[in-house]
């Protein structure tokens, strides 16, 4: 690679290591970035909708994962390329902003950058084309707005938050369930929702897996499970009435963290100092027991004399509990968490209705389950299923319908799905195009048709003629001004989103439109690739 | 490159892959298959096994393993396809669930993806395949639980149940020739639990020599250790203190502590004082009168010695396991420290008779008559280790089957009986489902009907006359037919006494559609860039 040369041909070294280097620039550059950033957006195009497909994913030591999840699909695949990991971080962002429409956004983004290449190629100026989606993508929020409606979530046992919580069920493996898991998704979120300040805390939501039994069996714990059992065999395994005490030092003889030395150097020292370590197992007993607490919970190991002596005092106790186990107890049954032996005093403990043991399986697997906190509601969703995998992307799953509940907690604004919110976006951006005379028009034009790509893609999935069956629904639209007509991607007779009760938040699609169009502004504007040679 | 030629930039890693659509189906489909096909001959009673030998140098490397158990083969095997290894998972999982019919599941999961590609092939969506196996595994689990039936806990009905689903899961084993010794024992052994599911009660002792009937249930307790030299060797009426403590030198656990001293007087005297401590240790613990001691951990000489002047039976280096047993069976505490001598009576365990016995060479401690009379004791004899370990595995599955019965107590007639009964319902609900998912569901119980054939063909009977005349049967109203596979005739199961668990068939119907599923949905592989590893 060089950048200039001199009369004789040989370049100038501008650049450090420059003969290693590889550059691309101009159209090349641009053609490069979206071919690529198509190919990551081709991939994931497929897994759009309720008939989308999964994706398997072979990580680098060999495990393997199934699924259909945008964001997670991205990650694993390890892209190299440097304009295809800005596609992977689009489909995080909207991950990590709103938690669904993760596969959705990745292929809007795929869609207008396809435009983008064809307007390339008639010659338009990348940031003319950028400026235009930028305009139209204002257009089609706009619109959004309009055509939103707000649901009443409380109507009819919260039947609106089910039927949303199904529609983010329904492109995955668990589809078939999706009725009881939206129930139970949409149990657990308003049991730890705050309705008059519209927040959801999701770290009261706890989701624990557990190999073995079926889908079915995954239920709603309105408690907390903790993958741990009791330290000493021989402990009783129910504590009614529970007073919980929540440690984070361990029942072991202190050690400062001061570099210290004690040295023996009689044999009076040395029963001494026995005396002490003996002392000391009493005194930490004797401070929790003392409390009133009747269950210790500590996030460190016991000494197994300590350990004895919890039993001896009728102290069930469990250790080694995760620190972010240890905050979601002490948020629900309202403990302190206590840091030090001394400090153990009767109104830090937490309460709860029962701490039990349950047991799964032949393999003697045994969980800890902490009922009727005192607090706030904390819940678990302990999810079965007949494989590592498949209870991994039920997990999953589940995460996606808790978010798109939360969204609509926080603003109870949605769209209708089935394409039919980009479909009507479409046609309004395509007035908008006409009424602009410089040369942007020709890019808001294509942002229209980028929009019309997503209901394609949908139909495809689906196995139905994407040109025809968008083309009914586009004109059925304009003729009705019903923007509630999509794509009847289930075969269940009707286009019209609002009979199939196909809802989607507004927020998630608002980003979607946004982020999608900010990616492709970006990708858009580099024209100049500089890169180690090996890539 | 694209169609037009354009070069496509590179996306992935290098030597990362991506296959898509039909090479992506074509992979799984072709992995899965396999992995079922190489474990379908040793379904049945009249069952193949199969020798595994672990790869790589090393002494313990040259050890074979002969087995007929689904899980074991198949978690030995190192599979590089992705689809196998959900098969693998799924068997796995089948095994921690429920313990038997890991063979079943996989078999089943590949056998519907067999149909699932034909399916295909006629251009039918994946999703419709999917929708169709949906329809049909309810259809299927519905049947599978009309048929079964139950009885009470209590009754010599359950009881024979118990055996005889023992002895169907026995069948297909190396032991099928005892089956109706091991049957007996393995009831008699679940019995005692007395619906308690803890499998850790039931100890399983190897020894090699003698023969596979030289095995026995003891109602005993059997802990494979010595007792110490110098002991009493028969101990009746016991109290026996189970602890987990110390006894070799017990260092002090404050950090940072460290001897210094300035003359080897001062090391005498500590030496004394730590010689004094652990005297002192000794003498707390005789304080409870114990008659043994049982120690998790190693025990020094001279405590040891100070214990057996007591009149002590020391029993040392205890396993963690063991030592759960001994304090569960004989109703001890598993004490750390000695401090409260006045609850001796609660803390100690308590055992009619302990003694020493030899069963083949090999010394070991009996713990009979205990408190808690729920653990007890399979003694295993054979031939070699191999047949050992194989047996073990086999009386392990067919434990874990009857804990599942005892706690679900729903039961089926065996001998593919309830997978023609399921394959008999998917065919009369895909006459009645309009679309092309009736396809799949046809499909799905040709799958079902797969695994009574595989049976057939592995004994080496016609199994196509012998499947058809068992289909007749069932239409006939014949609710208890099944295949017979010492005669090669559709016999009848209930004179046969041929039961199966429910959970298990269930189990496995659940897993194997999600996995099949799974894989169905699958239309694209990504193999990321193997993990660079550094050679040490």
């Amino acid at each position: 690679m060089s950048l200039a040369f001199d009369d004789y041909g040989r370049p100038y070294i501008i650049l450090r290591d420059q003969g290693s280097k590889k550059r691309m620039k101009g159209l090349e550059a641009y053609k490069s970035n979206i071919l690529a950033a198509k190919a990551v957006a081709n991939t994931l195009s497929s897994s759009l909708g309720p008939k989308g497909m999964d994706k398997m994913l072979v990580s680098p030591d060999g495990d393997v994962s199934v699924t259909n999840d945008g964001s997670i699909i991205v990650e694993k695949m390890e892209i190299q390329h440097p304009t295809a990991k800005l596609l992977v971080e689009l489909s995080q962002s909207q991950d990590a902003e709103i938690g669904d429409g993760t596969t959705g956004v990745v292929v809007l983004a795929g869609k207008l950058l396809e435009q983008a290449l064809t307007l390339l190629d008639k010659g338009n100026h990348p940031l003319k084309i950028s400026d235009g989606f930028d305009r139209a993508c204002d257009v089609a929020i706009k619109h959004l707005e309009t055509i939103s409606e707000e649901i009443d979530i409380q109507a009819n046992e919260h039947e609106a938050l089910i039927q949303a919580a199904c529609t983010a069920l329904g492109s995955k493996v668990v589809s078939k369930r999706k009725r009881e898991l939206g129930k139970i998704a949409v149990t657990a979120v308003l049991d730890v929702a705050d309705l008059a300040r519209k927040d959801v805390n999701l770290d009261l939501i706890k989701i624990q897996t557990k190999t073995g039994g079926s889908v079915e069996d995954t239920r709603l714990i309105s408690g907390i499970l903790i993958d741990k059992d009791m330290s000493h065999p021989q402990m009783p395994k129910e504590v009614k009435e529970a007073k919980i005490c929540l440690l984070t030092c361990p029942f072991e003889p202190p050690k400062p963290k001061t570099k210290h030395n004690i040295n023996i150097s009689s044999a009076e020292d040395y029963k001494k100092l026995y005396q002490q370590e003996q002392q000391y197992f009493v005194d930490m007993v004797k401070l929790v027991k003392d409390s009133g607490a009747n269950i210790a919970l500590c996030q460190w190991g016991f000494d197994d004399e300590a350990n004895h002596l919890l039993l001896q005092n009728e102290l069930p106790a469990v250790r080694w509990v995760s620190g972010t186990d240890v905050e979601l107890i002490a948020m629900a049954t309202g403990a302190r968490i206590i840091p030090r032996f001394q400090e153990i005093t009767p109104e830090k403990l937490g309460k709860a209705g029962s701490v039990k043991e349950v047991q799964f399986g032949t393999s003697n697997e045994r969980m800890l389950v902490i009922e009727n906190c005192q607090c706030t509601k904390a819940v678990t969703i302990l999810i079965r299923g007949g494989s590592q995998m498949i209870v991994d992307e039920a997990k999953r799953s589940i995460h996606d319908a808790i978010c798109v509940i939360r969204n609509l907690i926080k603003d109870n604004r949605i769209v209708y799905g089935g394409g039919s919110a980009e479909l009507a976006c479409a046609i309004q951006v395509l007035q908008y195009a006409d009424e602009v005379s410089s040369v942007e028009q020709y890019a808001i034009r294509s942002f229209a048709d980028a929009l019309e790509g997503i209901p394609c893609c949908l139909a495809d999935n689906c196995g139905l003629n994407p040109i025809t069956s968008v083309a009914q629904a586009k004109s059925r639209q304009l003729q009705e001004n019903n923007p509630r007509i999509g794509i009847d991607c289930m075969e269940l007779g009707t286009t019209d989103m609002k009979e199939q009760r196909i809802y989607e938040t507004l927020s998630s699609k608002k980003q979607q439109i946004q982020l999608a169009t900010q990616v492709v502004k970006m990708i858009l504007k580099i024209d100049d690739v500089i890169a180690p040679d090996d890539y | 490159m694209d169609i037009v030629g354009n070069v496509l930039p590179q996306v992935l890693k290098d030597e990362a892959t991506e296959d898509k659509g039909e090479m992506a189906r074509l992979q799984s489909f072709v992995g899965a298959i396999a992995v079922a096909d190489l474990v379908k001959t040793t379904l049945g009673p009249k069952g193949m096994d199969k020798i595994l030998k672990p790869t790589g140098p090393g002494q313990e490397m040259t050890h074979i393993t002969v087995t007929n158990d689904g899980a074991t083969i198949l978690k030995s095997m190192y599979v590089e396809n992705p689809a196998a290894k959900i098969l693998i998972e799924i068997s796995k999982t089948q095994d921690e669930e429920v313990g038997d019919g890991t063979t079943t599941v996989a078999v089943l999961a590949g056998e519907l993806l067999r149909e699932g590609e034909k399916l295909i092939q006629k251009r039918i969506h994946p999703q419709h395949v999917i929708a169709g196996w949906r329809i049909a595994r309810d259809v299927a689990l519905k049947r599978l639980r009309d048929i079964s039936s139950e009885n009470d806990i209590n009754s010599q009905e359950f009881h024979d149940d118990l055996i005889k689903i023992a002895r169907t899961t026995l069948s297909s084993k190396l032991i099928t020739t005892d089956r109706d010794y091991f049957a007996d024992l393995c009831v008699k052994a679940v019995l005692r639990l007395k619906g308690s599911s803890n499998l850790d009660y039931i100890q399983i002792i190897k020894l090699p020599g003698g023969t596979i009937r030289d095995s026995y249930l003891d109602d005993g307790f059997i802990l494979k250790k010595q007792i110490t030299i110098g002991c009493k060797r028969r101990i009746e009426n016991a109290k026996i203190l189970v602890a987990n403590t110390a006894m070799d030198y017990d260092k002090i656990k404050i950090y940072g502590t460290k001897v210094k001293v300035n003359s080897m007087d001062k090391v005498a005297e500590i030496e004394a004082a730590e010689k004094e401590k652990m005297k002192h240790k000794v003498d707390k613990i005789l304080k409870y009168q114990p008659t043994v001691f049982v120690n998790r951990q190693l025990i020094y000489n001279y405590p040891e010695q100070l214990l057996a002047d007591s009149g002590i039976t020391v029993i040392e280096h205890a396993d963690f396991e063991g030592m759960e047993r001994v304090a569960a069976a004989t109703g001890a505490e598993i004490l750390s420290t000695f401090d409260a001598p006045e609850r001796a009576a609660q803390v100690l365990g308590h055992c009619d008779l302990i003694e020493e016995i030899m069963i083949g060479e090999e010394k070991m401690i009996k713990f009979s008559g205990c408190k808690k009379n729920e653990a007890c004791t399979i003694v295993l004899r054979g031939a070699s280790t191999h047949i050992l370990d194989e047996v073990d595995r086999s009386i392990h599955d067919a434990l874990c089957v009857l804990i599942t019965t005892v706690k679900n107590r729903r039961v089926v007639w065996g001998g593919g009986n309830s997978e023609m009964q399921m394959a008999a319902a998917c065919e009369e609900e895909a006459k009645k489902v309009q679309g092309k998912q009736a396809f799949a569901i046809e499909a799905f119980a040709r799958a079902l009907r797969q695994i009574p054939t595989i049976i057939c063909d592995n004994g080496g009977y016609d199994s196509a006359e012998l499947i058809q005349n068992f289909k007749v049967e069932l239409q006939k109203g014949n609710q208890t037919c099944g295949l017979n596979m010492t005669d090669g005739t559709v016999g009848n199961m209930s004179e046969l006494g041929v039961k199966e668990c429910l959970r298990v068939k269930e189990q496995a119907l659940m897993a194997a559609s999600e996995a099949a599923e799974l894989i169905m949905r699958v239309d694209d592989i990504v193999k990321c860039a193997p993990r660079k590893r550094e050679r040490a």
